[in-house]
């Protein structure tokens, strides 16, 4: 076990960035043109770094595997983006964000990592502005805000439903703009199956053609992973079907640690599982609970329509427990509540695995506030709900019209049933305060790495953090590793350590397709789904943790002796590539319950059973693991944990309460 | 393994890759449950495929939730299949019924030619939007937001034209197989919006000339776009884009 250098610069906390930027080493134009930077990965994070450094004049190649980079995950998110402007003047700052953050992240982030996003979350509203992106106003022609989870403050931006859409097609854009005038090459359909290393730096990948099936050989002076995150290592989540581990995974196991696999976000709001032929979950977004009020009945198995129980027979639970937060608690506190109700007993629907998310409250007070604007005298209470139903519609009608969609119930009438389902993975490759992995010249950025969120993201806050790595920070802070490889030639295409690279990876999809076993692919990771979604999901405990890791050994097994990938490795085999992304999935998978057994205590998303105040809330033992784990992949399931000690120098550090 | 009862017949556009001729193959899949949606009952299909040593049909898809624009899947003569304003992977098996016969193909444009099966190759709409879609500004400088109040009302329909995902049901359902509602609604998102005046009159002369080299056919205003947008970009879109595109000359000669 060795201690972590994360590089963080000297200095008061407020003045570690100022400082940092102002003396960090400069690269002179002349120079960048000559300086080659692989970016893997076109979300938020990928897209704003790789339109950001060629604008500076770095020679950049981008990579992702859908047909566009504007389909990048990121599209998905919907909710919003944080930002400490205090537009609303309702208080915020750029330390009451910080703070915030790492109260959110239950006292497990790093101070000065937390504090620079808290910092450059202004710039990024900015620049998205500028760029177009059509965040929601108000009838002054100013931005609005909403309220999200584990704040009082509205510091949200938004455009409706689709923010993430909109930011990232405003990323989209400017990188659009640099391939137009040949900064940037765009790899489309292609998968990283490899980091190249030369004496110990990274200096490419094999990315993987996925329509011809060629191995393709790049050559850059640093290499950024921007690969999103890992929640479909649960099968069910809602991330995007392809959302993937295996850059990272192929990383650490080129020595870039992983830290806190087992931190994942488990989102109180989404559509419930309706069957066995379920493929993906969907999420409704947070904002929905500033106007949205989570009960379930005060009677057990109460099979009465919603609209049947009367008010009084309602537990209003997370108001109940949390009056000072309410219904906006954090995520992993919402979540862990909805399970106790339903576990309780309490749960509606056929499932039992669901609670309300009501909107007939705030749908009546939108109304009267409608009918006082239009002069509408004694409105009757039909009125009343047209009029707020109107509202709701303008704020969350594409949410309502996907509800309707998935479920066939209108929640304009009737409450949403919802559960929590896996969304975010907070954990993922250490990095420095530079955002460098322990792999030299080897990045990473947005979701795929561990920095800013601890133990528990607050809502809104990942589309600001990606865009603020990729915007803001990874381009100053490259130049400090670049500055030095001036004098490094490209690498000839046929260097062995090419060679040798790409020879693994043809090894492995050689084997692959050559099992020729009997199940499919998505049989195994159903498999490896369940067995992490029971016992390394929202509870864990230490038998439950270690049986896991014995099925899933046993799983890896019988993967790589019965799994079937028809076809061939030089076609667009989309089974070949769910096979390899399922493989380091399952690798993955026991690395996390590593983790979650290692850690003895509860905080955020990590969940110990044996570690709870009698309340039921997370007891968290900062004597003993105030740290980073982070992993190092000594190959065949070995690893060797390191570790960051977690310094609270600015934050007082406490339990965390929203009572 | 299902749960459902309906049985149906799918007619499926299998094509090995862009050179092979394709053809319609006839599938069976049984106990098919109302709840599941159309890209699951493609998963049952493929499940059933691949165990018996046969190769999956390929479709693009990504999100399954309607807004990465990934699925196209021409169902029954329609883009996204018969419900209007969603997408392939929003539709649900409960809007087709036991014993029904669907034919399922890709996207079929000049532009936009198979790859295998039932995904397309979409590339032509990013070069498009390289060669203009953007407000060129290189990060970090920008001012503050609020320095620039835009009406509500703008701002607004901005963001209504910037819905678009960039599916190419457009494409797919015009007999020209025309891309002007995409490219309008890029267009149009960027004039509506202060920021976008600078560029205005290059951008609307740089896209619509890189949409005709990439080989899309004119608009003759058929409004079937319209009508199969999942997103309901509206055809005001190309009123304005043709517009903008008539001024574009005038000001052009002007400033020549
Ligand atoms: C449904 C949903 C809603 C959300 N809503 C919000 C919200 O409202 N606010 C908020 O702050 N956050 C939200 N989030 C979280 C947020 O969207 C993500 O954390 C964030 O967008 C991740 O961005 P990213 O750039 O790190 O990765 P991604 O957007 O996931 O991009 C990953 C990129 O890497 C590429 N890639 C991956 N592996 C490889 C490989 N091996 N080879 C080549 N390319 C590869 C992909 O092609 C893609 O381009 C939401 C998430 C979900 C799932
Ligand atoms: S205009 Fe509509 S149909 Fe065309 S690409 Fe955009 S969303 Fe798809
Ligand atoms: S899969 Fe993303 S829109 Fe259908």
């Amino acid at each position: 076990m060795s201690t972590l250098n994360s590089n963080i610069p000297a200095g008061e906390l407020t003045n570690k960035w100022t400082k940092y930027k102002s003396s960090v080493p400069l690269v002179n134009p002349a120079n960048k043109r000559n300086l080659e930077v692989i970016v893997v990965g076109s979300g938020l994070a990928g897209a704003s770094a790789a339109a950001t450094l060629a604008e500076m004049g770095y020679k950049v190649k981008c990579f992702c595997f859908q047909d566009s980079p504007r389909r990048a995950h990121s599209i998905a998110a919907q909710g919003g983006i944080n930002a400490a402007k205090n537009y609303q003047n309702d208080g915020d700052s750029t330390y009451r964000l910080f703070y915030d953050t790492i109260k959110g992240g239950d006292y497990r982030a790093r101070e000065a990592n937390v504090h620079r996003l808290a910092e450059v979350s202004s710039n990024i509203i900015d620049q998205c502005v500028a760029q177009g992106v059509p965040l929601a106003r108000e009838y002054g022609g100013l931005l609005d805000n909403r309220s999200f989870g584990g704040t009082q403050v509205q510091r949200t931006f938004y455009a409706a439903g689709q923010t993430g859409q909109q930011l990232l097609l405003g990323a989209y854009s400017a990188l659009e703009r640099q391939v137009g005038m040949g900064k940037v090459e765009m790899f489309t359909r292609h998968e990283m199956l490899e980091v190249v290393k030369v004496d110990g730096k990274a200096r490419g990948i094999i990315a993987r053609n996925l329509i011809t099936g060629e191995l393709e050989r790049h050559f850059g002076h640093a290499v950024v992973l921007a690969t999103g995150g890992y929640g479909n290592v649960f099968y069910l989540s809602t991330n995007a079907m392809g959302s993937n581990v295996t850059a990272a995974w192929k990383a650490n196991k080129q020595g870039a640690f992983f830290a806190n696999p087992c931190y994942t976000q488990i989102h109180p709001t989404c559509i419930p599982v309706s069957g066995d032929h379920q493929s993906k979950l969907t999420l409704m977004s947070e904002s929905l609970r500033n106007d949205g009020r989570i009960w379930v009945p005060k009677k057990k198995d109460d099979n009465r329509r919603a609209v049947d129980i009367p008010e009084e027979e309602r537990d209003y639970y997370l108001e109940r427990r949390y009056p000072a937060f309410g219904n906006l608690v954090p995520r992993d506190v919402a979540s862990r509540a909805a399970k106790e109700r339903c576990d309780a007993g309490y749960g509606v629907g056929a499932s039992k695995k669901a609670v309300y998310l009501d909107f007939t409250f705030n749908t009546e007070r939108y109304g009267k506030i409608e009918a006082n604007k239009n002069n509408i005298q004694n409105p009757d209470h039909a009125t009343i709900m047209r009029l707020g139903k109107e509202v709701v519609k303008e704020k969350y009608g594409n949410l309502f019209d996907m509800y309707k969609q998935i479920t066939g119930e209108d929640p304009y009438e009737t409450p949403m049933r919802i559960y929590p389902a896996v969304h975010y993975t907070m954990g993922g490759l250490w990095v420095d305060y530079n955002l460098m992995t322990t792999v030299p010249g080897l990045y990473c950025l947005g979701e795929a790495n561990f920095s800013d969120h601890g133990a528990n993201r607050l809502g809104a806050s990942a589309l600001m953090q990606g865009l603020a790595d990729g915007y803001f920070v990874l381009p100053y802070t490259i130049g400090d590793y670049l500055s030095k490889e001036l004098a490094t030639k490209a690498l000839p295409l046929d260097h062995p350590a090419f060679v040798e690279a790409e020879n693994k990876v043809k090894e492995t999809l050689d084997t692959l397709i050559n099992v020729k076993g009997t199940k499919s692919v998505d049989y195994f990771h159903k498999k490896l789904g369940l067995i992490m979604w029971d016992n390394c999901g929202m509870a864990r405990n230490e038998a439950g943790l270690k049986a896991s890791i014995a099925a899933i050994q046993q799983l890896k097994k019988d993967f790589w002796s019965d799994v079937l990938v028809p076809g061939t490795t030089d076609e667009l085999n989309t089974e070949l590539e769910k096979a390899l992304r399922v493989a380091d999935f399952i690798e993955l998978g026991e690395l996390m319950c590593i983790d979650a057994l290692n850690r003895n205590e509860s905080c955020g998303g990590h969940f110990r059973e044996e570690y709870q105040t009698e309340e039921g809330e997370a007891l968290r033992d900062d004597e003993k693991y105030a740290y980073v784990a982070a992993w190092e992949n000594k190959g065949d399931g070995e690893f060797t944990l390191h570790k960051e000690e977690l310094k609270f120098e600015n934050i007082k550090i406490a339990q965390r309460s929203y009572k | 393994m299902s749960t459902g009862n309906m049985n149906l017949t799918l007619k499926i556009w299998r094509q090995k890759n862009t050179k092979s001729k394709g053809e319609l193959v006839d599938y069976k899949v049984a106990n098919i449950s109302p709840d599941m949606s159309f890209l699951e009952m493609f998963d049952v299909l493929n499940e059933q495929l691949i165990t018996k040593g046969d190769q999956p049909i390929v479709f693009d898809h990504d999100c399954r939730e309607g807004i990465c624009g990934m699925c196209s899947m021409f169902i029954n003569g329609r883009p996204h299949g018969p419900k209007n304003g969603i997408t392939t992977c929003q539709l649900h098996m409960r809007s087709f019924k036991d014993g029904d016969t669907i034919t399922v193909e890709p996207w079929r444009a000049q532009a936009f030619p198979v790859i295998k099966d039932l995904t397309v190759d979409r590339s032509a709409f990013d070069r498009v939007i390289s060669a203009g879609g953007f407000i060129s500004v290189n990060t970090g400088n920008a001012q503050d937001a609020n320095n620039l109040p835009i009406p509500k009302a703008n701002a607004d329909a901005a963001f209504e034209a910037a819905a678009c995902i960039g599916c190419g049901a457009c494409v797919a359902t015009c007999k020209n197989a025309s891309a002007m509602l995409f490219v309008s609604a890029k267009v149009s998102q960027l004039a509506l919006l202060p920021q976008g005046q600078p560029e205005r009159y290059k951008r609307v002369q740089n896209m619509v000339a890189q949409m005709d080299a990439e080989g899309f056919g004119n608009c003759t205003n058929t409004g079937a776009c319209e009508a199969e947008c999942p997103k309901g970009i509206s055809l005001e879109n190309i009123a304005r884009m043709n517009r903008d595109y008539l001024s574009a000359k005038f000001v052009s000669q002007e400033e020549a």
